[in-house]
């Protein structure tokens, strides 16, 4: 169940090609929780889009689960987002016509493995995990800040994917609700998930099991604890 | 609920007012359509009937449709002849053997015909003219082929027979001369024959063309009229199975070689303009659906370009192009069936309310606007309405399902 990425290079085509990720090796097992950092603009959101399948490398490969990626063809690359993949963005992307709990509901509906009332259940029990629980009825809108966070991540969950990417999801959070965030993450992680998060807050990077550094599209350094 | 209809319930009902406006314009072209094609088309059911109940359903003339073949023809079976300017046989002479043919056709079963005389009759009265086309019939012969019998308003068709210089005029005729059964009308004919003629009947049919331009004499007082003794230039038959009327008429032609026309030939462009107006109908019903789908295309689009952060976030997640594509297709399908559903009630009401619309012109003033609305046209309706809505939700559907989560989730960061 690792996540494993070989010479990952991602070069934006034009006239003046710009290199987004060069020559990226990471190698990361369950259970790790590993921090990406470095300054802004350094290629730590593109490095995560190549690593969730979300966008296609220029060259190198994406191993997931141990098997190469390069092959798949969109829907099927979608397919495996849906099943292993969990993702949190800075922004929340909740639907806005949909309750926290429906919200959560949708991966699993698309994925269909659950029966309704079956998923029904999961996506409360994840919101209580998260302890929005009250707050399942609410529609984004009616959320703060923090709440609407924790509904996405629960929305990440709901398919118990091996892998939860995460980009700046404390962004917009105040320091109180960041260190929440970044405790359930790591909580996550303990429990057998491969939790990647992008940050800039050296603070909380440093409450990860695993710091790798970018500057200018290259890994400049990976530690772990 | 399937997740996809969910979300396009969503879209949908978080643009309310669009997306009654839009569906407003499905069901105004539904309806329209529904409501006067029903009423074009009761009218030319009604119309169709009345042309077969008052005319024959067959005319046999004394014409060929071919010259006859030259004996040069003949003589030279193998050599390649052409012979122009053939001039046809001389119309005086009317249907040779006409006794005989008469006789023949009424042998086929189904088939009622009755002898004629047709010519132009000058009716003089008060010092004007009134030029007619007058027909010389055999009363009991001619009953069983047209509804003559049953259009007459005053006087009897028997009259003819008891009295030799009876006349039978159409009921606009009448008025324009100004006679009533019993007065008496001057008749001249081509030949300068000249007679005295007494009304003896009106009949009125509802088709102008009969009612202001025919009358009716005995034949044998049309064929001293004409100066055509025992000559029968028309025979007008009546077929119990009216569909039959061209397989027929062929049928007769061949066999007696004599121009033998079907009614649909004989009012070809009566029936030539239902055509037309079916396909004005259809047009204008057409560009009103199509101007529907602008508007469906415009909601649609405008969700699409609305939800982009949705859809962005839908396809990071997992969702498929196609899967995106559905939603925004079952958009238009809801705009397109809702719309569909409303227009079958607005056009049910207007063809009801039709219905009770006195009609223009007719005989009986209790006789009203006639629909004709079988099934298949509101399918018909529903179906181009739904085709066209879902037509203008997949253009933009095919955008939504190609687009790149990457570029807003980027953005929005
Ligand atoms: N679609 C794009 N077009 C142009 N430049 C881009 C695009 N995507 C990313 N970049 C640029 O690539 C670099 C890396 O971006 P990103 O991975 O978002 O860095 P980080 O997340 O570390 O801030 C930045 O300089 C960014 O401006
Ligand atoms: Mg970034």
């Amino acid at each position: 169940m690792t996540l494993e990425a070989r010479g990952l290079t991602r070069i934006l085509p034009g006239p003046v090609q710009q290199v987004l990720v060069r020559d990226v090796d990471l190698s990361i097992a369950p259970g790790e929780f590993v921090a990406v950092s470095g300054p802004s603009g350094s290629g730590k959101s593109s490095l995560l889009y190549l690593l969730g399948l979300l966008d296609v490398p220029t060259a190198g490969e994406i191993l997931v689960d141990g098997a190469p990626s390069a092959a798949l063809a969109e829907d099927a690359r979608a397919s495996l987002r849906l099943a292993r993949f969990g993702f949190v963005f800075q922004f929340h992307f909740l639907l806005p016509e949909f309750s926290a709990l429906e919200n959560v509901r949708l991966p699993m509906r698309r994925l269909g493995a659950l029966a309704p009332e079956a998923a029904a259940a999961r996506a409360r029990a994840l919101l209580e995990s998260l302890d929005i629980g009250d707050q399942a009825g609410k529609r984004p809108d009616q959320l703060s800040g923090g709440q609407r966070q924790r509904v996405a991540i629960a929305r990440a969950l709901a398919n118990d994917p091996a892998y939860l990417l995460a980009d700046e999801p404390t962004g917009a959070l105040d320091s109180a609700n960041a260190a929440a965030v970044f405790g359930i993450f790591r909580t996550l992680a303990r429990e057998g998930r491969t939790v990647i998060v992008v940050t800039h807050d050296e603070g909380l990077a440093q409450t990860a099991s695993r710091r790798v550094r970018m500057k200018d599209g290259l890994v400049v350094a990976d530690e772990g604890t | 609920m399937p997740l996809t209809l969910a979300v396009a319930l969503a879209h949908l009902l978080g643009r309310r007012r669009q997306t009654a406006v839009s569906m407003l314009g499905v069901a105004l072209g539904v309806g329209f359509f529904i409501a006067i094609s029903g009423m074009m088309n009761g009218f030319h059911e009604f119309f169709r009937g009345e042309l077969i109940e008052s005319n024959p359903h067959i005319v046999v003339t004394d014409e060929f449709r071919l010259p006859a073949e030259q004996p040069l023809h003949a003589q030279h079976a193998d050599a390649a002849v052409e012979i122009r300017r053939v001039l046809p046989r001389d119309p005086v002479r009317g249907i040779n053997h006409a006794a005989e043919m008469l006789e023949g056709l009424a042998a086929i079963p189904g088939v009622a015909a009755a002898p004629t005389l047709r010519g132009q009759v000058l009716l003089r009265r008060a010092g004007r003219d009134w030029s007619v086309a007058v027909l010389g019939i055999d009363p009991d012969r001619e009953v069983q082929v047209t509804s003559l019998a049953s259009d007459m308003i005053a006087g009897t068709i028997d009259a003819l027979k008891a009295t030799p210089d009876g006349i039978i005029l159409g009921k606009t005729l009448a008025d324009r001369m100004g006679v009533e059964v019993g007065d008496a009308v001057n008749g001249v004919s081509r030949s300068a024959q000249v007679a005295r003629l007494r009304v003896v009947g009106i009949f009125k049919t509802g088709l102008e063309a009969l009612d202001s331009g025919q009358a009716f004499v005995g034949l044998r007082k049309q064929q001293s009229l004409q100066d055509r003794p025992r000559i029968v230039n028309e025979i007008r038959i009546r077929l119990d199975d009216v569909s039959r009327s061209i397989e027929m008429a062929a049928l007769i032609e061949s066999r007696w070689s004599y121009k033998a026309a079907p009614w649909e030939e004989t009012n070809a462009r009566v029936l030539a303009v239902f055509t037309l107006q079916n396909v004005i109908i259809y047009s204008t019903v057409g560009a009103i659906l199509i101007v529907a789908g602008f508007g469906i295309f415009n909601v649609i689009s405008t969700v699409v370009l609305e939800k982009a952060r949705d859809i962005a976030i839908m396809k990071s997640i997992g969702f498929s192009g196609a899967s995106i594509a559905r939603i925004f297709v079952i958009e238009g399908l809801i705009v397109g069936v809702l719309g569909s559903l409303v227009g079958f009630c607005v056009g049910f009401g207007i063809a009801e309310a039709l219905r009770a619309v006195p009609a223009p012109g007719a005989t009986d003033p209790n006789q009203t606007l006639l629909v004709s609305l079988p099934a298949w046209r509101y399918a018909l309706a529903g179906g181009l309405a739904t085709l066209s809505a879902v037509v203008a939700g997949w253009l933009p559907a095919r955008r939504a399902a190609r687009t790149n989560p990457l570029e807003i989730i980027r953005g929005a960061a």
